[in-house]
């Protein structure tokens, strides 16, 4: 009741002076709880972009970003809670990171006419925009995650791995549980021997997964871990010295955040990389003028430049860019969330085109159209040195199996469509 | 004043044993009804139906489900997430396996399938108490747990191991699933809740609730007058799970839609609808509605002022939440052991003596 009193205050303020037009960006973000660690980077890179824009652009096409963050802690029942209470403010697109709450949201997003953008997590099938018309997950997805590591497993062994065994550490829930279908039918193809070792939440213990690596001595261990879980993993991982240049997590489990704690142990850990990590763009010169010395960053300010913020940042940049695309297409600059689903479904970004933007040489190139929500599913390998304290790409882009991925989402996309009465579209 | 039975002559056997003796209790019970059933769902919208009064009325559910176990009968357990999950993925199985019966027997049937459960792992309680109970329930708890997440049949072989929900409807209207309107879920979830409360009075009321608080106030004493304690605690076990089993198989399907048994029935669950008990208070029905509304609304509540009227940070509110409600719960403890339900009981007494208190 307060909350409409305020709003009725506020409308009644708004309604006596000239219109005033926002964006609403709704910022599901979680700086309590265990995933914390995570969460808190992320959601400052991505308040400091639309910061950025705001200060030096006066917006995205002359209208400004107002930013509405919503604390859900990584626990469904609040995102819901911060879904409802954001949606009526005209929330142009919704960013939960974290796969528990996409899934609640998919339905709900769809029915209500708000796009969701799960950026490389979420429901991997979303991909396929025939039956989600309101989800998308570009630039890459779990599944790509999986086929790109194996596929960097490929190159190193000069393209055979028969009878090498590889074993999937993961988050028991479904974000972890994701990419086992894909590691199974890879398993067919190329023919190693594949185990997948659960982890349960929050992941603090993890001695008997460990326990089992040590005494099976996989060739190659993969990760889907987040939060307090990747660094006990990588630490337990150097405990039974299990090299780490073999070790490879997927891009929710390659920050600083999961390497630090462990210190000289980590040296050589790989993660896979959606975009790429460092401070070295031409944009940290106009964020630090117009965003950190003006005193505007979000949070603490202490985390520009780690993989997470960068990534939070590519998030909000993507954002951008299809509000963008959004006012091409309508011709009007403030847009509605109807507006801004055809936005994203239009997005196209080159090499040259994230140039322009402060970022050359950062994320990939990828183009988004009515039956591909997902992009092109590329992505790079990084690895940590434990010295320098940073992490380097070792890898150029490396494009994911598309001949067993594709597969797959039809299958799974065909399911849910079938449960839920939905029509493909775009044909 | 207006407070009291002088007046209000009871003239038949069913009139006396009434369970609101006092006419202008009656009155209010039936104003309390009719506003909820008949004013409410025209107000409501997405955001007071999905953020405030579905958890509100589930978690009363769970809280009358628990409150028969532990307020009444004395049998503390920790399994109560456990069960809640057991009658979520009832729900679920049943849904999909049997689309063309009504949503309202499926919540019903999933209550059924918790009361087998919760009757098999309440067997110990006859052989052990107190503690010892406590930690065979949370044996429950984390055994269910890792139950559907291990076995597939449970989900239905989903890539992700979630369950979500289907569109049902009632009538015609839906409850499930994305398109549903917030007074239909509303006032599906508030039949639940408003059945469960007046079942479970009417138990605790009768011979049967009398044996369970026999059982809490001294078992040994309550077998010599002639109390069967196996009857006695399986049938608490049975009922609480019952309307635990309801209340998971409402969370699942009608307020959250898709579920993750981990993330959503965890530990936490358990401990959070012990608190709404424990503050609420033990051994009234009454006392599992205040508890719920305390520990569902003043976190709404507190964000609803430090973000959206006050501007703080939300990280900050959300630390100030943990305190906040910890404080509280603590000072609750404190003054008041017997809980919000006490307080009620208090000022109703006074009000009764009102204006002349001696």
């Amino acid at each position: 009741m307060k909350k409409r009193l305020a709003t009725i205050a506020l409308g009644a303020v708004m309604a006596a002076g000239p219109a005033m037009a926002d964006l609403v960006m709704p910022l599901l973000s979680y700086r309590t709880g265990p995933y914390a660690a995570n969460g808190i980077p992320f959601a400052d890179g991505m308040t400091d972009y639309f910061t950025l824009l705001n200060e030096r652009d006066g917006g995205i096409g002359g209208v400004p970003v107002r930013v509405l963050e919503c604390e859900t802690g990584y626990n469904t029942e609040k995102g819901v809670e911060c879904y409802e209470s954001t949606k009526g403010e005209g929330a142009l697109v919704y960013q939960p990171l974290s796969t528990g709450i996409t899934y609640q949201l998919i339905p709900k997003g769809t029915a209500d006419g708000v796009p969701i953008h799960s950026m490389g997590y979420g429901r991997t099938s979303a991909k396929n925009g025939k039956v989600f018309s309101h989800i998308f997950n570009y630039p890459a997805n779990y599944w790509d995650g999986a086929s790109i590591a194996i596929n960097h497993i490929l190159d190193v062994n000069g393209g055979d791995i028969k009878g090498k065994k590889i074993a999937l550490v993961y988050h028991n829930s479904a974000y972890g549980k994701e990419p086992i279908r894909t590691l199974e039918e890879l398993a067919k193809i190329h023919g190693y021997e594949f185990s997948a070792l659960p982890v349960d939440h929050p992941g603090q213990e993890q001695k008997s997964q460990w326990l089992q690596i040590r005494r099976e001595r996989p060739d190659y261990v993969l990760m889907w871990g987040w939060g307090v879980m990747n660094q006990v993993a990588i630490q337990e991982a150097a405990n039974i010295r299990f090299p780490m240049e073999n070790f490879i997590g997927i891009w929710w489990s390659g920050s600083e955040n999961d390497v630090l704690p462990v210190g000289d142990g980590a040296h050589g850990y790989k993660a896979l990389a959606l975009a790429n990590p460092g401070a070295a763009y031409p944009i940290y010169d106009d964020l630090k003028t117009h965003v950190y010395d003006a005193g505007k960053s979000a949070g603490a300010g202490d985390q520009t430049g780690t993989v997470l913020y960068n990534r939070g940042m590519y998030a909000a940049l993507l954002a951008a860019e299809a509000v963008k695309k959004a006012q091409e297409i309508h011709g009007e600059a403030d847009i509605t969330p109807a507006m801004m689903r055809d936005g994203m479904e239009a997005l196209s970004l080159s090499e040259e085109d994230m140039a322009a933007l402060g970022l050359p040489d950062f994320g990939p190139a990828f183009t988004v159209t009515c039956d591909n929500h997902g992009g092109g599913g590329l992505g790079k390998v990084q690895q940590w040195d434990a010295k320098a304290k940073t992490w380097s790409v070792i890898t150029d882009w490396i494009e994911s199996d598309k001949s067993v991925i594709d597969q797959l989402v039809a299958e799974d996309s065909a399911a849910y469509a079938s449960e839920n009465n939905i029509e493909e579209r775009c044909n | 004043m207006f407070y009291r039975e002088a007046g209000d002559f009871s003239t038949t056997y069913s009139q006396d044993s009434q369970t609101f003796p006092i006419k202008f209790d009656r009155y209010r019970y039936y104003v309390v009804m009719a506003v909820a059933f008949l004013v409410v769902p025209f107000l409501i919208n997405d955001y007071w139906a999905n953020a405030v009064m579905l958890p509100f009325l589930i978690y009363a559910i769970a809280a009358i489900g628990l409150n028969i176990l532990t307020g009444y009968c004395g049998q503390v357990s920790l399994g109560t997430g456990g069960f809640m999950a057991v009658g979520a993925y009832a729900c679920y199985k049943l849904m999909t396996a049997m689309p063309d019966v009504n949503i309202f027997f499926h919540v019903i049937l999933a209550g059924g399938i918790t009361a087998i459960v919760g009757v098999l792992f309440g067997l110990p309680s006859l052989r052990i108490k107190g503690f010892y109970l406590a930690v065979a329930t949370l044996a429950a708890q984390f055994f269910l747990v890792w139950l559907f997440n291990r076995v597939p049949w449970f989900y239905n072989y989903s890539a992700s191991g979630q369950i979500s929900s289907p569109e049902r409807t009632v009538f015609g209207i839906p409850v499930t699933g994305a398109n549903t309107d917030a007074w239909a879920t509303y006032l599906f979830c508030l039949v639940f809740c408003a059945g469960s409360a007046i079942i479970a009075r009417n138990l605790t009321r009768g011979s049967l609730g009398r044996t369970w608080m026999a059982i809490r106030d001294m078992d040994i004493a309550a077998e010599i007058i002639g109390v069967n304690p196996l009857r006695a605690k399986l049938t608490a076990f049975a009922l609480s799970s019952f309307f635990v089993g309801v209340s998971g198989a409402l969370f699942f399907s009608v307020y959250l839609g898709a579920v993750e048994v981990g993330e959503v029935f965890g530990i936490n669950k358990s401990f959070l609808v012990l608190f709404m008990v424990i503050i609420g208070g033990l051994g009234s029905i009454f006392g599992s509605f205040a508890g719920a509304a305390f520990l569902v609304l003043l976190p709404v509540l507190l964000k609803l002022v430090g973000v959206d009227m006050l501007g703080w940070a939300t990280d900050i509110v959300a630390h100030i939440q943990l305190v906040v409600v910890g404080l509280l719960i603590v000072v609750f403890l404190i003054m008041e052991p017997h809980g919000l339900a006490q307080l009620w009981r208090l000022a109703k007494e006074k009000l009764r003596l009102w204006p002349f208190p001696h």
